[in-house]
């Protein structure tokens, strides 16, 4: 152990301490598109138990790739990307679920069930998942709570605003109870208010012991916080705020 | 489990039209064969008797003395071919000419002459009953100089063979025919499913729902369906069996239905015809979800 330690502080001077922490890990990782050109670039990043990490980036900078890295939906072409402990590269097709329950996922257009009501749309997650069906309203009512939507668990998703839409999806990646959870552009088709809301929401999650990772072009979001920012730039990680401070004249 | 259940029903609510064609489709491709599998059946029955009775008759000339019929009778049975030789005298052949030809009683009781030759009934050993052997029997009968004429009827036996072979082969043509019809109805469908729950699917996926729960609607869905086109092809071809039952056609020989063991592998292979399609057809379309 000490010596993989020794070995990676070379590589990223990042606290020893640290990497007895790490949930997600990029060595050297390149995504290549089907077509050729990379999607990603020697991406190497640790992020630590219970960090808040944005990436930003233009669109197609290799954010969202980053992210569908971290919960299986992709494979790196090389390199190696472990995910609370999942080797990524490796993965069997009965892996994925196990890790995936490890995960909360959000994305921007909220991907709920129209058909659903909002406790419904989350007690979808638990059913599937093979949860005992007697714990299931329970843990579906706590999460409501959480979010802030106790009060509207039975309405549709048309009947909710955008917020309130994306808050029944935070419910949903949190109900299986997360080490991390992953958010795409959470705020993408949000109004401020609701922006506010949301990453406010996501912060007090955060705050709760869960480790963050938010993909945003948001940048007023970023300033607001002193969070780690890495910046994405046609596949390269072209700044990490949690490894070296002097380079953040670059953030524009 | 019981998610999963309810999700396979849902599938023929969702598509009611779509999922009674696959069902229909199997049965009447279950039918089909099943339908074959009865004619053979009773085919078999009827021919097992016929078999059994495979024989070279030979037609004496009249005036033959007895002692030469009773030589000649212990020489053919000593033949290695030969399982038994009867003599039928004239009399005896009237009589039973009387008793099983019941339309023409009347002509034969006002005869005056007996028109009816003695004859020797040879019947084969078993393994000896084919076209070959019965027809060099008859050769060497027909040998004997008393012996008017030899008759034997193995012909029909082999057209009724050759019937039963064609028949066997068209039928099972079709039943292929609507087997593949009813394989891909069912992939149709499940393509169809994917399609509108693709977003459901995809949200399954994305939250960790196992490969089974994700896949094993669909493949309920599938086998139930063959379950039930199999149920269905039993019923018709009950149907149709009560039909010649009651019928004339299958008055006599007494029709015989498909054992215990049949159904249930009908039943076993719609429901496998089903599975199987369901499971193709959800690994080719779940990969674009």
């Amino acid at each position: 152990m000490q010596g993989t330690c020794a070995s990676l502080c070379t590589l990223h001077p990042v606290p020893c301490t640290l990497y007895l922490f790490i949930v997600i890990q990029f060595s050297h990782v390149f995504k290549s598109f089907p077509k050729g050109g990379f999607a990603l670039k020697d991406a190497s990043l640790h992020v630590a138990k219970g960090e808040f990490v944005f990436l930003t980036g233009h669109s197609g900078a290799g954010k969202s790739t980053m992210l569908k890295l971290m919960y299986a939906e992709q494979r790196p072409s090389s390199g190696d990307v472990r995910v609370s402990g999942f080797a990524i590269g490796e993965l069997s097709p009965s892996e994925i679920p196990r890790l995936r329950r490890r995960l909360g996922i959000v994305f921007q257009d909220f991907r709920l069930l129209e058909d659903r009501t909002a406790e419904e749309n989350v007690a979808f997650a638990l059913e599937v998942t093979g949860s005992r069906r007697e714990s299931i309203p329970g843990r579906v009512q706590r999460v409501l709570a959480q979010v802030g939507l106790a009060g509207k668990a039975s309405a549709y998703p048309r009947e909710l605003s955008g917020g309130e839409q994306q808050r029944v999806a935070i419910a949903r990646a949190l109900v299986n109870d997360p080490a991390i959870l992953l958010a795409d552009e959470p705020t993408g088709n949000l109004d401020e208010r609701a922006t506010r809301g949301v990453f406010q929401l996501l912060r007090d999650i955060n705050a709760g012991g869960t480790c963050v990772v938010m993909a945003t072009h948001d940048l007023d979001l970023v300033r607001q916080t002193s969070y780690r920012t890495v910046e994405l730039r046609e596949g390269s990680i072209v700044f990490d705020s949690g490894l070296d401070e002097s380079n953040g004249a670059e953030l524009p | 489990m019981r998610l999963v259940s309810r999700e396979a029903l849902l599938s023929f609510r969702r598509a009611p039209l779509l999922s009674a064609l696959s069902v229909t489709t199997i049965a009447f491709s279950l039918f089909v064969v099943g339908l074959f599998g009865l004619v053979a059946l009773n085919l078999r029955a009827a021919l097992r008797g016929v078999e059994e009775r495979v024989e070279v008759v030979a037609y004496l000339l009249r005036g033959t003395p007895p002692e030469t019929i009773a030589t000649a009778s212990e020489d053919i049975s000593a033949f290695p071919e030969v399982q038994t030789v009867d003599y039928v005298s004239a009399e005896q052949a009237l009589a039973r000419a009387r008793t099983t030809m019941v339309e023409f009683r009347d002509v034969y009781r006002d005869l005056e002459v007996n028109p009816l030759p003695a004859s020797l009934e040879i019947s084969l050993k078993e393994g000896f009953r084919d076209a070959e052997h019965v027809r060099a029997l008859a050769d060497r009968v027909k040998a004997y100089q008393f012996v008017e004429d030899v008759r034997y009827g193995r012909d029909w036996i082999e057209r009724l063979d050759k019937l039963r072979n064609i028949a066997g082969l068209v039928v099972m043509t079709i039943g292929l025919a609507f087997a593949v019809v009813a394989v891909v109805i069912i992939g149709t469908t499940i393509r169809m499913t994917v399609l509108q729950r693709a977003r459901e699917i995809a949200i399954m996926r994305l939250v960790g729902a196992s490969d089974w729960f994700v896949r094993g609607p669909f493949l309920l869905e599938g086998a139930l369906k063959g379950f039930l086109g199999g149920a269905l092809a039993v019923l018709l071809s009950y149907l149709g069996y009560l039909l010649f039952q009651g019928n004339q056609l299958g008055s006599g020989t007494g029709l015989v239905f498909f054992q215990p063991i049949h159904i249930a592998l009908i039943m076993l292979f719609g429901t496998l015809l089903g599975l199987s399609a369901s499971l193709v057809s959800v690994g080719r379309h779940l990969r674009n979800v």
